[in-house]
């Protein structure tokens, strides 16, 4: 009976809930922050061999030996209000894109599993994939011009870009069209793009697979 | 007693800020200057590009969230947790937080205004701090401190950019100075709390042996952000208990050393050690 229990084990019982109340409390809250924070932007791309976003915010130490290794500085630490998880790193592709460095140092310098630079290569890097999603500002498809800016820049030259022939309406043009099996996402073609808001984008791979204007082939496929 | 030169009673806290600004110069010289003493940040760095420091509380969130079993990251912690084990577990909140300087700044100003101790929490909910950090890190299966934690917002910011990371670090300054001093090291920084417990088996502690010239002036306890670690060492119930401040609360940090004009305080190891005078009895053996 709580009556008859002695006032400092009531104190001490007080204390434990107080204790695990409290603690649960911070803990929810802390555990929903994190969720919530571990969503990625469409406009930023993590650097080449990083785990996917959930298992990304496990690993990352948020250490920022990354961006230091980066020869391009292109890579930044993310700040309390730049949108992407606090401290972990992330580039801009039409700021700045990745340069695809065949030593890949960024992973190199990672201290976890966070970035692991793919066996095969920077090839096989998928940092995001690109996306026509501007069609009709595109000026090779709209007829402005003869662009093909995207097809120029993308360094895995005539595999992850293709300039495709087709005609509609008795017009002849040339297509911009990615292979999702070769793109390493490193945002070279959204970084080059003429029009005022690029036409193709590199968005992050959850966020390309979810887009439901068409099926996208699996890597490798 | 006389007081003694102003470097002298300063000596300690002189050391502390050179060695919590020349730790920023050494992470600022690579980025600022090329000079590469340390690269990345205190969560994890590579120091003079050979060995890997890591953030032992920084691991163990990822470990629970279930990555960073990697050897770089583990040996980089096994270090780190290695020179606290032997320095003191606090004494990174001393030697090394660069927090410190703000909330030490609040500390001041408070005792420049003769402000009372504000709203004081149980010591212990750092502690609490601490393990919903750790459960909040396996639960969500992400590092969840590093999303709030102002020490690595601030270091951060001054190596790679602040953005809004100030609004962060004036809360905890207001809150200290204006709310409850010594309230964020001292009661809520799981940081902090991490620590403490490392030190509690730690080698280099404060000791009070020449305690039987203690005057009761009151300085050390005035000075102290974790006055409660001092009066066990100090003013013992029993004559015969140690001098050691064996609290893993205590910071190293020196200030008690500093402002005892009688010479109470210096810095031993936990376990050798001798009353300094022969009017005590020895401790027990």
């Amino acid at each position: 009976m709580p009556s008859s229990m002695p006032a400092s084990r009531r104190k001490f019982i007080g204390d434990c809930l107080g204790v695990l109340g409290a603690g649960g409390v911070i803990g929810l809250l802390l555990a929903a922050n994190a969720r919530v924070a571990e969503a990625l932007p469409a406009w930023a791309l993590r650097p080449p061999g990083a785990l996917t976003e959930d298992d990304f915010g496990a690993a990352c130490l948020r250490c920022g030996l990354c961006v230091q290794a980066c020869p391009y500085d292109i890579l930044h630490l993310a700040r309390l209000s730049d949108g992407v998880t606090p401290g972990t790193p992330y580039f801009v592709a039409r700021q700045r894109a990745c340069e695809m460095c065949v030593d890949i140092p960024c992973a190199v310098a990672c201290p976890t599993d966070a970035l692991t630079a793919p066996a095969p290569g920077i090839a096989a890097a998928r940092m995001g994939l690109a996306r026509m999603t501007g069609p009709d500002t595109c000026y090779s498809i709209n007829g402005t011009a003869q662009c093909g800016a995207c097809y120029l820049a993308c360094p895995v030259k005539d595999a992850a870009i293709t300039m495709e022939r087709r005609s509609a309406g008795g017009r002849v043009y040339f297509e911009p069209t990615v292979n999702a099996a070769n793109c390493t996402g490193c945002g070279k073609c959204e970084e080059a793009c003429v029009t005022e808001e690029a036409s193709i984008k590199v968005l992050p791979l959850a966020l390309a697979r979810q887009d439901r204007r068409g099926p996208l082939p699996r890597r490798g496929a | 007693m006389a007081r003694r030169h102003c470097l002298l009673r300063h000596r300690w806290l002189l050391l502390r800020r050179v060695s919590q600004l020349g730790l920023l110069a050494a992470f600022l010289a690579g980025p600022w200057f090329g000079l590469w003493l340390l690269r990345g940040n205190l969560a994890s760095s590579v120091l003079l590009d050979t060995v890997p420091l890591t953030d032992p509380l920084v691991l163990l969130q990822a470990l629970v969230a279930g990555h960073g079993a990697q050897m770089a990251a583990l040996s980089g912690a096994a270090l780190v947790l290695l020179v606290y084990v032997l320095l003191g577990g606090r004494s990174y909140c001393a030697w090394v937080c660069p927090l410190n300087l703000v909330t030490d700044l609040a500390a001041g100003l408070r005792r420049m205004m003769g402000l009372a101790r504000g709203w004081q929490m149980r010591r212990h909910a750092r502690l609490v701090v601490l393990g919903a950090v750790v459960v909040a890190s396996w639960a969500s299966g992400a590092i969840v401190w590093e999303l709030l934690n102002p020490i690595t917002v601030l270091q951060r910011g001054i190596v790679f950019g602040m953005g809004a990371g100030w609004v962060l670090i004036a809360a905890v300054f207001l809150f200290d100075l204006t709310v409850s001093a010594h309230g964020w090291c001292g009661h809520l920084c799981p940081v902090g709390a991490f620590y403490g417990l490392v030190g509690k088996t730690s080698v280099l502690r404060v000791n009070a042996a020449a305690r039987a010239k203690c005057t009761d002036c009151g300085d050390c306890f005035r000075v102290c952000p974790e006055p409660q670690v001092i009066a066990p060492a100090l003013k013992p119930a029993k004559p015969s208990a140690s001098p050691v401040v064996l609290s893993g609360d205590c910071l190293n940090c020196g200030r008690c050393i500093d402002v005892c004009d009688e010479g109470v305080f210096r810095f031993g190891s936990r376990r050798v050690l001798r009353l300094h005078d022969s009017s005590a009895p020895p401790p027990p053996t």
